[in-house]
């Protein structure tokens, strides 16, 4: 973890309520896929912790939902705002258990975290498959951009506005080595449910200081408790208790 | 050179400040960012004599100003703290450290005690007597100025080491419960532990701790901490140890003129994990800016 100052460059809408935050500075703390930081916002106790969608030296590109008055707050900051901001905080996937044939599956928010990860495993010569899943097609971002890797992408519209009518788990076929995942509980719990293959997934908590000392993000696993900010938020498939 | 040191229960420390238990797990997580030598103490997570979980999420809560917990006493109980978290804490602190104990029953409290006192970096006990769930009529020991003072001179009675007792401020009269402990036997009190608040959720029109109810912290309380630790110090001989919203070093100053002897600072590592890093650097400038040379000749000095 290291704590750092980082300058808006850019702060922009995707859909709706999405946004895409590219952030300059030093981005050396984040070292895998699936991290997140947290960020201080001004007029708000607590940071708030967004997962890192994509990296490159001096850069963090984030993208963040507004749920609440924080990150409501945090959609109105301006180009050139100074962010404190914790880095590299939270263990994030594990690229070593891709196996040749990896699948990723995001829902809504959850895809961001999927996006590096996509990066790397190409790095490393593995050609992951992607699906993405949305409510519906007004809701839809960041499709354009994994496509733009060479990669085969999916897409589900629970309303069927776009891509195949349904949930990501409707788009669960073929032969897969491993899954990588990131969206909201039930779709995590479905995923799980569907996949007769290895994964692991990412996991969501409200969380006090993000960086393993308050104890308050602990959820139960099979292998005992486990903080989600500093063991998490990424949990092997087979350790989740539903 | 100004003197930063206090005597804390018959220890010298190099400053006042403690950060608080609960908000420092056993200190892993900020030596990896800082090193904690520089603190005057470390207030370890609250320990009790069984391992525990604690709460079901959330735990946590954002307030005006503060926050919300409801963790619940989550640690991996005495022995594992006596046997593995204490002696890597030694590896990373050199002073004496404050081993916070919780239970659930006087028995309880004796047990976790027994069980840190033969461990050598222990300096002092920190009773927190402050937890809402516990034994007789589920009326909390801090509560209760007789079941104060029973669970007191239980755990004065198991080791000769130096008891702080922790005291909560959710009750009508503070003094009345810091007068009970130090009556039995108490070295010190600590004080405040947290409020009792809640938050509700406007989307799901449910409370949105699924303890329903957690522990209020942050600069939010402290102008009710300092006004706690003036009465108390007020009515009793023991050293008081503030805390409560401290985030800053003039926090440290204006708790030591209400009245403490230490300082321990609570939720500001949550927010920031320099916090107490930065308050102990800030405090010598700080005290040459308002004229103090020695910070123990300012405790209680407002008065």
């Amino acid at each position: 973890m290291k704590q750092v100052y980082l300058t808006i460059e850019k702060n922009e809408k995707l859909t709706r309520d999405v946004l895409r935050l590219t952030l300059t500075g030093d981005a050396s703390g984040v070292t895998n896929p699936g991290q997140f930081v947290n960020i201080a916002i001004d007029g708000f106790y607590l940071r708030r912790p967004i997962s890192v969608c994509d990296k490159e030296d001096g850069k963090i590109t984030l993208i963040y939902k507004v749920v609440g008055d924080g990150t409501r707050a945090l959609s109105g900051a301006k180009e050139g705002t100074v962010l404190d901001t914790l880095t590299g905080l939270g263990n994030g996937y594990s690229l070593s258990k891709s196996g040749e044939k990896p699948l990723l599956i995001g829902g809504g928010v959850g895809i961001p975290p999927l996006f590096w990860l996509c990066r790397e495993l190409l790095k490393n010569g593995v050609s992951p498959s992607v699906i993405l899943g949305f409510n519906t097609a007004e809701e839809i971002f960041l499709e354009d951009e994994f496509r733009a890797l060479g990669v085969p992408v999916t897409v589900t519209t629970a309303d069927g506005s776009r891509g195949v009518r349904g949930f990501v788990t409707d788009a669960i076929g073929g032969d897969h080595s491993y899954f990588y995942a990131c969206g909201p509980l039930p779709m995590l719990r479905a995923v799980a449910e569907a996949t007769s293959f290895p994964g692991e997934m990412s996991f969501e908590e409200r969380m006090g200081c993000g960086f393993g000392a308050c104890m308050g993000c602990s959820v139960l696993t099979k292998s005992g408790p486990v903080r989600v900010c500093r063991d998490g938020p990424v949990i092997s498939k087979e350790d989740v208790i539903w | 050179m100004v003197k930063t040191e206090v005597v804390l229960c018959g220890t010298s420390i190099k400053n006042p400040v403690i950060p608080a238990s609960g908000t420092f797990g056993f200190g892993a997580e900020f030596a990896e960012l800082y090193d904690i030598n520089c603190l005057g103490s470390i207030s370890i997570k609250g320990t009790t004599a069984e391992e525990r979980f604690g709460n079901p999420t959330p735990r946590i809560a954002e307030t005006p100003s503060g926050m919300l917990n409801a963790v619940g006493l989550q640690n991996p109980g005495a022995d594992r703290v006596a046997n593995e978290e204490l002696p890597r804490l030694a590896r990373l602190f050199d002073g004496p450290v404050m081993a916070n104990v919780s239970g659930f029953s006087v028995s309880d409290f004796i047990i976790a005690v027994e069980k840190l006192d033969p461990v050598p970096n222990v300096g002092w006990f920190e009773i927190n007597i402050s937890c809402p769930n516990v034994h007789g009529g589920g009326m909390a020991f801090g509560t209760d100025p007789e079941a104060a003072a029973e669970v007191t001179a239980a755990v004065r009675g198991v080791t000769k080491k130096p008891v702080i007792v922790k005291l909560s401020p959710n009750v009508t009269d503070i003094v009345k419960i810091a007068k009970a402990v130090e009556a039995a036997g108490a070295d010190g009190v600590s004080l405040i532990n947290t409020l009792l608040g809640m938050r509700i959720d406007l989307k799901t029109k449910r409370p949105v701790l699924r303890n329903r109810t957690g522990g209020l912290s942050g600069p939010a309380v402290l102008p009710v901490a300092l006004r706690m630790v003036w009465d108390v110090y007020e009515a009793v001989r023991i050293p008081v140890v503030g805390m409560g919203g401290v985030s800053r070093a003039e926090d440290v100053v204006e708790m030591m003129l209400a009245g403490a002897t230490a300082v321990e600072v609570g939720a500001a590592n949550l927010r920031d994990p320099f916090a107490c890093r930065n308050i102990v650097r800030d405090l010598p400038e700080t005290m040459e800016k308002y004229g103090i040379d020695d910070l123990s000749s300012i405790i209680g000095g407002a008065h």
